[in-house]
């Protein structure tokens, strides 16, 4: 791709990589560039490497690559560990006080030692730096800082400008094109996900810190005044989804994020949601497991667990949004699908999708609150009636001539315990009938994406964030690709029109056992090869070339 | 709209061993039910039970008023959620000693530090009735049940004690036999404003029938100048039976103490009603991100 940029920034962790990623994000968004940042750090506090690399291009980009333009170096790690994604046109930027390297030295622990600032404003003068080897106007840099910075504005700008100032002598390195666009939000995963639950209708948001799901936690707490809403963070995550179905019961749409083994704790009351019918929204942050696994990385091996979780047998959604725009959308689905079904839905991420920030165009218009069934007042009210519709019509504890009975034993129509066989029959007929009805409704709602060629021989089904690289990769080599936004239950009916042709159908997907592939088989489909990996870090748009390459010949 | 005694019915049928202290404990709640809604002071529709699993929770099935059945332990989170939705509703949580003191403790012990407004009465057996007889977290040392059939090796918990320890508002003991004064509690418990706890001692025939036990024993604390104000006069009440079996030791009964904290809850929503449907707009979010 012509006129796309990529930019490294490292260093240790209290650096404020992060922080950083986001200014320059913002830098390349006002010159109406499209933005793709991947966040890599360690489970650590101080020390460490962390780094995060902001792609810019001028089309649509849901993945970075490998090698970059810019590297700025805030340590001398991350001249060595990223050496070899130096381009022969790239420049490295460093703090020349404790880094040695080639290329713009400039003493930024000096710039803000000057001013007696705490060392993490050394990105701002690094950021000043880049604005100024892409040959770019100052103005830009200080509407990022105004736009993210929250504290000490006026001396993080003069900091700017000293940065800016003294790159002065490599000043348009690159010449990078102001392009038309105007600048759009860059979302996370999560903060899209937080929005479109938002946007269906969530008023309570109840979760347990575990990465990559608390950043969730985070913004919705920091926004509950504007978004009406409330957050808990309780004792751990048996009492997050135990108040959260509280909550629910008494007619508060409400939401849970947790990871995989936040997600085990909450597990018994999935199944209580199933029996009572409670809707719950569930977000599943994956991570690279088992137990603690590493738990800043990312991965997709909880696609089974998400689908099989729970005790006994019930119905449940899983959804699984590559994007935030997907995110946002599939989550508000997400909210409505549980209320009209009373099921519980997983909205199942990983730290990719979760924490990486891309440019968005969200229409909140076309999220919308649906209304599940209530029961209009007049005669006696069953929480569980059941004439031919497998769903019940809700109603809330508070409501006069209502005596709403909420059971997690196997009850009669009224909610009361019942042992009697064909009762236990029947409610279990009714409980999963409510599959078919979900199956029905979902025929009628978008739940496969499909990109690239439609007319290749080689079709690539992938899932969640992974689809981010393999659209731009299959793009490039004019293959097909499928990726199913729910996968419980698995849209067959719309999938095969996509699989039937092709003489070759491969798998992508971040996870040691091909569980995407397996469920496609087990549901009939042909698989002919896998594209796995499993280290903790996601596919970049060259290694996944690479892969590709290899299987198609 | 007065209401009485058998509308608090169900058609479920009763399963509890004859003599079950279970019986006294469903009796008083009814009584206080029906008495806080002549009473005018609580609506019927905001009355809501919650219970766990075991022979303490069936009171879900015989009592006609809003319950939500929930799992083993599971009781105070779900019963904090709909207070956070609805404020207005008078969550009362009914527990069994395994139950909220074993399996399910660590959210007894938020609720408390939290205040959040709810009544707990705990149906305190002392043994697993529904699983047949092991020990629980309250049975004494020593305790022959079928999990340690040559005596339970561990010291019993004094609820009483930890509930004053991690913050609760009110924290009370009764007996079931006496359902006059279970209800008088269960009313105040439910109007008091914060986390109020009675720990109801409750024989259980069929499993560890205590009955002689604690009649000759108990006596009530108010009946004694009690300062139920005084927490260090509280805890030193509290210790004075640490559920042992000591023929010596007297059992008190009654309000242990009783205090008015700020609940969990106002701060929380402040003042945002979440059962407000309406959709906010998140333009002005979104720019904040450009």
């Amino acid at each position: 791709m012509d006129n796309e940029y990529s930019v490294l920034i490292g260093g240790q962790a209290g650096d404020g990589i992060r922080q950083a990623s986001d200014s320059i994000s913002r830098f390349f968004n006002r010159l109406g560039y499209w933005i793709f940042a991947y966040e890599d750090y360690g489970s650590l506090i101080r020390g460490g490497h962390d780094f995060a690399i902001i792609r810019a291009a001028p089309k649509r980009i849901f993945a970075h690559k490998d090698r970059v333009d810019v590297l700025i170096a805030l340590n001398q790690d991350t001249v060595e560990k990223h050496r070899w994604r130096l381009k022969e046109r790239s420049t490295i930027i460093y703090d020349s006080a404790i880094v040695k390297a080639d290329g713009l030295g400039l003493s930024l622990t000096d710039i803000v030692k000057e001013r007696n600032l705490p060392p993490v404003v050394r990105n701002t003068a690094a950021l000043g730096a880049l604005a100024n080897v892409f040959g770019t106007d100052f103005q830009v840099v200080e509407s990022v800082i105004r736009s993210s910075i929250k504290r000490s504005i006026e001396e993080n700008i003069e900091v700017a400008k000293q940065g800016y100032d003294m790159a002065v002598v490599r000043r348009g390195t690159f010449q990078i094109p102001t392009l038309k666009n105007p600048p759009k939000p860059l979302l996370s995963g999560n903060e899209a996900i937080a929005l479109g639950a938002v946007k269906a209708g969530m008023k309570l948001y109840v979760a347990y810190p575990m990465t990559p799901s608390s950043s969730i936690l985070h913004y919705l707490a920091a926004n509950t005044d504007d978004l009406k809403i409330v957050t808990v963070h309780p004792e751990n995550e048996i009492a997050v989804i135990g108040m959260a179905e509280g909550a629910a019961y008494a007619g508060v749409r409400s939401m849970v994020g947790t990871s995989g083994g936040g997600f085990a704790l909450m597990v018994e009351h999935l199944s209580l949601s199933g029996q009572a019918e409670i809707p719950i929204v569930i977000f599943l942050g994956q991570r690279p497991g088992p137990s603690t696994g590493v738990p800043t990385y990312t991965g997709q091996g909880e696609l089974f667990f998400a689908m099989f979780a729970g005790h006994g047998e019930f119905p449940k959604i899983v959804v699984a949004p590559g994007d935030p725009e997907q995110a946002f959308y599939l989550t508000s689905d997400a909210m409505n699908l549980a209320w009209k079904f009373q099921v519980p839905v997983i909205v199942l991420g990983d730290k990719h999708l979760s924490e990486s920030t891309y440019t968005t165009e969200i229409d909140e218009e076309r999220a919308i609150f649906e209304e599940g069934k209530r029961w209009s007042a007049g005669g006696e009210y069953k929480r569980y009636s059941f004439a031919d519709d497998p769903i019940s019509p809700l109603a809330f504890p508070g409501t006069e001539g209502a005596v709403v009975k909420s059971n997690s034993y196997e009850h009669d129509e009224y909610g009361i315990t019942t042992e009697e066989p064909e009762l236990i029959a029947r409610d279990h007929e009714k409980r999963l009938g409510k599959m078919k009805a979900i199956e029905d409704e979902l025929r009628g709602r978008n739940t496969v994406m499909t990109y690239g060629n439609p007319g290749s021989d080689v079709a690539i089904v992938t899932w969640g964030s992974t689809k981010g690289t393999v659209v731009e990769v299959a793009e490039d080599h004019g293959l097909s690709v499928v990726q199913p936004l729910y996968l419980h239950p698995l849209p067959t009916w719309e999938i095969g029109k996509y699989l039937q042709k092709p003489k070759k159908v491969i798998c992508v997907e971040v996870n040691a056992k091909a569980q995407l592939s397996t469920w496609l088989k087990y549901n009939g489909f042909r698989v002919d090869g896998n594209i796995q990996k499993y280290n903790g870090r996601p596919f970049t748009v060259e290694e996944l070339d690479g892969r590709i390459k290899e299987v198609i010949g | 709209m007065v209401i009485e005694l058998k509308d608090m019915n169900t058609y479920a049928p009763n399963t509890w061993c004859l003599g079950c202290g279970n019986f006294g404990i469903e009796r008083a709640a009814k009584l206080a039910f029906v008495d806080l809604v002549n009473e005018g002071k609580v609506k019927r529709e905001n009355i809501m039970m919650v219970t766990g699993v075991g022979c303490h929770a069936k009171l879900a099935d015989y009592v006609n008023v809003n319950s939500f059945y929930s799992l083993h332990g599971r009781t105070i989170a779900p019963a904090t959620g709909m207070k956070i939705a609805n404020p207005e509703l008078e969550v009362i949580a009914f527990a069994g000693d395994g139950d909220a003191y074993g399996e399910g403790l660590d959210h007894l012990i938020f609720a408390a530090k939290r205040n959040v407004d709810l009544a707990v009465v705990i149906h305190d057996n002392r043994v697993y009735g529904l699983t047949t007889g092991q020990f629980t977290p309250t049975s004494p040392k020593g305790f022959p049940g079928r999990s340690t059939p040559k005596g339970a090796p561990e010291e019993p918990l004094n609820p009483i004690e930890l509930m004053l320890t991690c913050g609760a508002t009110f924290v009370a003991r009764a007996y079931t036999v006496n359902v006059n004064y279970l209800k008088d509690l269960i009313k105040q418990a439910i109007l008091h404003r914060g986390f109020a706890l009675i720990d109801t001692l409750q024989p259980c025939v069929t499993f560890y029938d205590t009955y002689k036990y604690y009649a000759p024993k108990l006596y009530n604390l108010q009946d004694e100048k009690h300062d139920q104000g005084n927490w260090d006069a509280a805890l030193s009440k509290a210790r004075e039976w640490n559920y042992e079996v000591d023929e010596a030791k007297r059992i008190p009964v009654g309000i242990f103490y009783e205090s008015d904290k700020p609940i969990y809850g106002d701060e929380l929503s402040r003042g945002k009603d979440l059962r407000d449907a309406t959709i906010p707009k998140i333009g002005d979010i979104l720019r904040r991100n450009i």
